[in-house]
């Protein structure tokens, strides 16, 4: 082969029901690496793109949510060794953008520990947060936690994959569909994970990945009536925050706002960040008869 | 009335349909014209609920949607009818006294059509005298296939004395007919024997409506309108869910027959779930917030 083939760089799209689609308004906008040279040209999403991730995360969620915990769990300890096969395509990706050798190593090793970790939890959470209530009259009156629908998130900006995954682990483990926008700096490393998804039985829908721009989407994200939870965990500028806050009160939508510095300290994973996205439902249920 | 040989095939340009059809669903339509659009559409639905389970609780539930389409928006139309079998027409008629909605009721033993005439006939005669104001018929589809037009033509001439006043929708079933030449036949066969609506399909089989087939059909309306000046109204019926499509529909409506044709007199559509789309665009309209089926009753 002669030496001077032309190098064939990937295109990078968006993730939707288990596809991979341009933006719907065909924009796109440049990423560069650390020291300013172009990696990609990435999609810039629209309202359009949004809307229609949400039809398609509602439209994957009875499926989804009618999983056994245990499946569930099953498939995310799937995602976790699709990632760990797919190492070098993530240090390659995470190498141009600041992260030392090392450093992109330890990153990916956090991810797939990461989504072991709630995948531990899928068929336990309900023993632990679900309960049986004393109650004064003869029932048995107990409380169980289901999935509250379709989330929307914001990935965090500065950790394109463990920031990633940490976010969309809890979301989907309890039964939840998602839409996700990218990192708007970082956004190869969440397209990469997307493949990663989509080759470890992730039904199609279930997770759904934009890239684009916060400030532009913030409002869509927020005022899409379809759309049951928030979760952003950085620190948004107070503007975009109280417009989000203002929007979410539309459908009364649960925000979840827990700005984590450090993905790889403890207070990044929990399992009470599984209950932010379920609601409980408590039911009587007479005895006696 | 020259009745035209109905063994003669009417050619279709096969391809020539579906690129029309896909040239007309290039059509961009926003702002206020969308707006109009989406009322036009819900004004020309029939509403339709024809299940085994159908109980007359579910009926008037159906017929209180048909009056108040969404109560947190109060200008909108009403539909144009109430669709549902002949044993339900009393409660529908009942539950709609005061308004212009019209009771549509499929009579001759929908959606099969299978059994003798004189059953069918007595089946529309009693639709009627419950005070349905149109009847759905399908057409023998096993014989308009083994070639006997004139018995379809007969059948379908007999239904429509049974009507009296009614106005009586044929239904062509054309996911079982095949070609768009049987389609383009079936229409002329309905039209000269007296139908007052053409009607693509019963929805229990699929393929239901689709738009090539509703553009011949509608050319078919337009060639027998230059032929006899009687206006024919046309009904696609199943498989249209979005407001994309139904507009989509109108404008093929609006390219082949005009704007007289624009009105729940001379177009419907029959689908039910097209309905809360509808809604649901049309408060995303007024709102600026995409919607959810959360806020938009079942039936």
């Amino acid at each position: 082969m002669s030496d001077s083939r032309i190098d064939v760089k990937k295109t990078y799209k968006m993730y939707l029901g288990g596809n991979f689609p341009r933006s719907e308004s065909g924009r796109t906008y440049k990423v560069y690496d650390g020291d300013k040279n172009l990696l990609a040209n990435a999609c810039q999403g629209s309202r359009k793109d949004f809307r229609d991730a949400v039809k398609i995360a509602r439209g994957a969620f009875s499926g989804w949510s009618a999983r056994s915990a245990y499946n569930r769990g099953q498939i995310l300890y799937r995602i976790a060794e699709m990632l760990e096969d797919r190492r070098d395509q993530f240090m390659k990706e995470l190498g141009p953008i600041g992260f030392k050798t090392a450093e992109a190593e330890a990153d990916i090793n956090a991810s797939i520990d990461r989504l072991i970790y709630y995948a531990g939890w899928a068929d336990k959470y309900q023993q632990v947060f679900g309960s049986i209530n004393p109650v004064a009259s003869s029932h048995f009156n107990f409380s169980l936690l289901e999935p509250t629908g379709v989330v929307a998130a914001f990935a965090p900006e500065k950790s394109p994959l463990l920031g990633l995954a940490s976010v969309i682990a809890p979301i989907i483990v309890g039964g939840n569909t998602c839409v996700v926008l990218a990192s708007e700096e970082y956004p190869l490393p969440a397209i990469s994970f997307a493949e990663v998804l989509n080759s470890s039985d992730v039904p199609g829908g279930v997770v759904n990945i934009l890239t684009g721009f916060r400030e532009e989407l913030s409002e869509h994200f927020s005022t899409h009536m379809d759309v049951n939870a928030m979760v952003y965990t950085d620190k948004l500028p107070q503007e975009m925050k109280k417009s989000i806050d203002e929007n979410a009160s539309l459908n009364v939508k649960r925000i979840i706002n827990k700005p984590i510095d450090d993905w790889y300290s403890e207070e990044a994973q929990s399992p009470y960040f599984l209950t932010n996205f379920q609601e409980t439902k408590t039911t009587w249920h007479p005895v006696g008869f | 009335m020259k009745y035209p040989d109905f063994n003669q095939t009417v050619p279709i340009d096969h391809v020539g349909v579906e690129e029309r059809v896909s040239r007309l669903n290039k059509r961009s339509i926003k702002k206020d014209s969308k707006i109009q659009a989406l009322k036009m559409a819900l004004s020309m639905i029939d509403l339709t609920t024809l299940e085994g389970k159908d109980s007359p609780g579910k009926v008037i539930q159906l017929c209180q949607k048909a009056k108040r389409p969404h109560p947190a928006v109060p200008d909108l139309p009403t539909v144009a009818a109430i669709c549902v079998y002949p044993s339900m027409v009393s409660v529908a008629k009942n539950a709609l006294k005061g308004t212009d909605i019209n009771v549509a009721s499929v009579a001759t033993a929908f959606p099969s059509g299978q059994s003798p005439l004189s059953m069918r006939l007595e089946d529309t005669k009693f639709a009627v005298s419950e005070g349905a104001d149109e009847i759905d018929m399908v057409i023998s589809r096993g014989a308009f296939l083994n070639g006997e037009y004139q018995l379809v033509f007969d059948e379908i001439a007999a239904v429509k004395e049974a009507c009296g006043e009614a106005h009586l929708k044929v239904i062509l079933e054309t996911g079982e007919l095949h070609t768009y030449e049987n389609v383009r036949k079936a229409s002329d066969i309905a039209m000269h024997a007296g139908a007052d609506f053409i009607k693509t399909s019963t929805g229990k089989t699929s393929p239901a409506a689709t738009q090539p087939v509703t553009l011949v059909m509608l050319e078919a309306i337009r060639d027998f309108y230059y032929d006899t000046g009687k206006m024919i109204g046309m009904k696609p019926a199943g498989g249209i869910r979005t407001a994309k499509q139904a507009i989509q529909y109108l404008v093929i409506v609006k390219e082949t027959l005009g704007a007289d044709w624009l009105n729940k007199d001379y177009f419907r559509f029959g689908a039910s779930s097209l309905t809360n789309d509808l809604l649901m665009q049309i408060v995303k309209q007024q709102t600026g917030h995409y919607q959810s089926l959360d806020y938009f009753s079942n039936d």
